[in-house]
């Protein structure tokens, strides 16, 4: 089949769903819309607190759903030893951040939910890496550690506008206003020095663990060390090793997610594809017992990448008029599109219709 | 090939001749004529001018790896993109600056002409204020004059404009310079070169 009749989405979904399957996770269907009352509940975990509303014939309010994540989440159970393993194609309608307008976005992910440990969360950085390289070649997974992050802040000061306002300029990888900022709110030379060379810990994960080492001085920032260590330990023995990297930019929301934390980027796209981490404290917010990661993935984007575009909208017009027997014009068609090619069986050539060959039946009868 | 943004106008030029001094120039780029693209091959660095305000559209949208914007329009759009230095020029100040005789009372909204609608919200909501944000494009220090705001908020250089139309400065709210930016994939893929830019350029900056 020619593949250019496939949009890149498309082209995208049916090795990830392979992908996704082969791994054991199973599809999950859910609803296009949930109770609104739900996503006000959560409003604090969507990435926009604005939802498409409508009254149900019952008059209950319902919302187009703006996440997946929570439907998930919600639908899921903690028993102890258990994971549900997940994997969506959805459309989902959020507020687009350029135009400020609903979009209709296509995403797909996965989610595994329950007694999670390091092969769950290695298992999820391993699929994010291979769908990105089902997409491209040329792709770039970033991971990060949010307890390396807290700990370093909660280290320099308590001050929930500080720790706002730093996170913002490491996810800016901004040094010279981290260090205006640290002096505004007086943190230690010390500290401030600790958070500034932070932001430059970025890229090969040997080099970054080495530097990293000297700046994990609480437990929970030495643990999170571990954690990184031992993914990156298994990460070697993987064929997309070196396409995965460090990076302590990505700062994902801390109320929403835990620990590990990832990006994927593909070259030719502006933004990140790829998103997604451990969400714990998603699901601790919902009185959960289980831990949780996963990833979306947003096939909306890949509209961008660069792709060969058919010179030819059509291989054949078809010209025909009255004097032309039906028969004849259908039996032609039919042996055209039979041969691979593409027909148009048209009365006058449509004036910007691009095409590779023009028959003219009327000639022939 | 870094795909380089620089503002058009007096600050543009500061800036080319940082990157220039830094070993990215390009000669042609100083030719008399209407060309919007410059290249050095042997370089491997491309120029564009585009209006200041687009700077961080072009780098945001990756149409350019890198470029060069001031911190005013950094935070009235709020773009993702990563901000690897200050440059330390076009150093000037967001203010807000009223007619010397106006005296806020705090009792009923206060109405603000700016360009910088989100920068002036951000202010105001932080100190609590109730404000009205009327939206213009230029020419701002004329809205207080003629009543059609109490104060406004805005970029102040020398307060020479300010002085002859008998306003002052009331309040700072930040100081501004010029920020090198980058696209945050455009970063992941020529990682080095970027940095190899940025740590030529910081070597410049002067205090």
């Amino acid at each position: 089949m020619n593949e250019n009749i496939f949009k890149q989405d498309e082209k995208a979904l049916f090795p990830l769903r392979r992908l996704y399957r082969s791994y054991g996770y199973l599809p999950f269907k859910m609803n296009k819309f949930e109770e609104y009352d739900f996503y006000l509940q959560n409003k604090e975990f969507l990435v926009s607190d604005r939802v498409i509303t409508f009254n149900d014939t019952d008059g209950k309010l319902l919302a187009l759903k703006p996440d997946v994540t929570l439907s998930i989440v919600k639908n899921s159970k903690d028993i102890p030893g258990f994971k549900q393993k997940v994997y969506y194609d959805e459309n989902v309608y959020r507020v687009s951040g350029s135009t400020h307008r609903f979009r209709e976005i296509l995403q797909t992910g996965v989610e595994c939910i329950g007694d999670i440990d390091l092969y769950d969360l290695f298992e999820a950085i391993s699929l994010a890496a291979q769908s990105l390289r089902v997409i491209s070649e040329r792709y770039v997974l970033q991971i990060s550690h949010l307890g390396i992050l807290s700990s370093l802040l909660k280290q320099a000061s308590n001050n929930d506008t500080f720790i706002l306002k730093a996170s913002k300029c490491i996810a800016e990888k901004n040094t010279h206003d981290l260090q205006k900022l640290c002096l505004e709110y007086e943190i230690s030379d010390e500290e401030t020095c600790n958070l500034c060379s932070f932001v430059g810990i970025y890229g090969d994960r040997k080099s970054v663990l080495t530097r990293l080492e000297p700046l994990c001085k609480t437990s929970e920032a030495k643990e999170a060390l571990d954690v990184l260590k031992a993914l990156s330990e298994l990460l070697d023995k993987t064929s997309y090793s070196s396409s995965i990297f460090f990076d302590f930019s990505i700062v994902n929301d801390m109320s929403y997610y835990n620990g590990i934390v990832f990006k994927g980027f593909l070259e030719g796209i502006c933004q990140g594809v790829l998103s997604g981490g451990q969400y714990d404290n998603l699901l601790r917010r919902m009185n959960r017992r289980s831990g949780a990661v996963g990833f979306a993935l947003y096939l909306d984007l890949l509209e961008d990448l660069p792709a060969e575009s058919d010179p030819f909208d059509v291989d054949v017009v078809l010209l025909y008029d009255e004097t032309v027997s039906v028969s004849d014009l259908a039996e032609r068609a039919s042996l055209l599109t039979a041969d691979g090619k593409s027909v148009s069986a048209q009365k006058v050539v449509p004036e910007k219709l691009r095409y590779r060959s023009l028959i003219d039946l009327r000639k022939e009868s | 090939m870094i795909n380089v943004a620089l503002p058009k106008g007096r600050l543009g030029e500061k800036v080319y001749a940082m990157f220039e001094k830094a070993g990215y120039e390009c000669p042609s780029i100083k030719e008399v004529n209407r060309k919007l693209v410059f290249e050095n091959e042997e370089k491997r660095i491309r120029y564009f001018w585009v209006k200041p305000s687009d700077v961080s559209i072009y780098v945001e949208r990756g149409a350019a790896d890198i470029g060069v914007a001031g911190k005013d329009i950094l935070l009235e759009y709020r773009p993702d993109v990563y901000e690897l230095l200050d440059l330390n020029i076009g150093k000037c100040c967001m203010a807000v600056a009223a007619p010397k005789d106006f005296y806020d009372n705090g009792v009923r909204t206060l109405k603000v002409a700016t360009k910088f609608s989100n920068i002036a919200r951000t202010y105001y909501n932080g100190l609590g204020r109730e404000i009205d944000i009327i939206h213009l494009n230029g020419s701002i220090e004329l809205a207080p004059i003629l009543g059609l705001s109490d104060v406004i908020v805005d970029i102040v250089e020398t307060g020479a404009t300010l002085r002859e139309n008998n306003l002052e400065v009331f309040e700072t709210i930040v100081p501004i310079s010029a920020r090198l930016i980058a696209n945050k994939t455009g970063f992941q893929f020529k990682t080095k070169e970027i940095e190899a830019v940025a740590r030529k350029l910081g070597e410049m900056i002067q205090p």
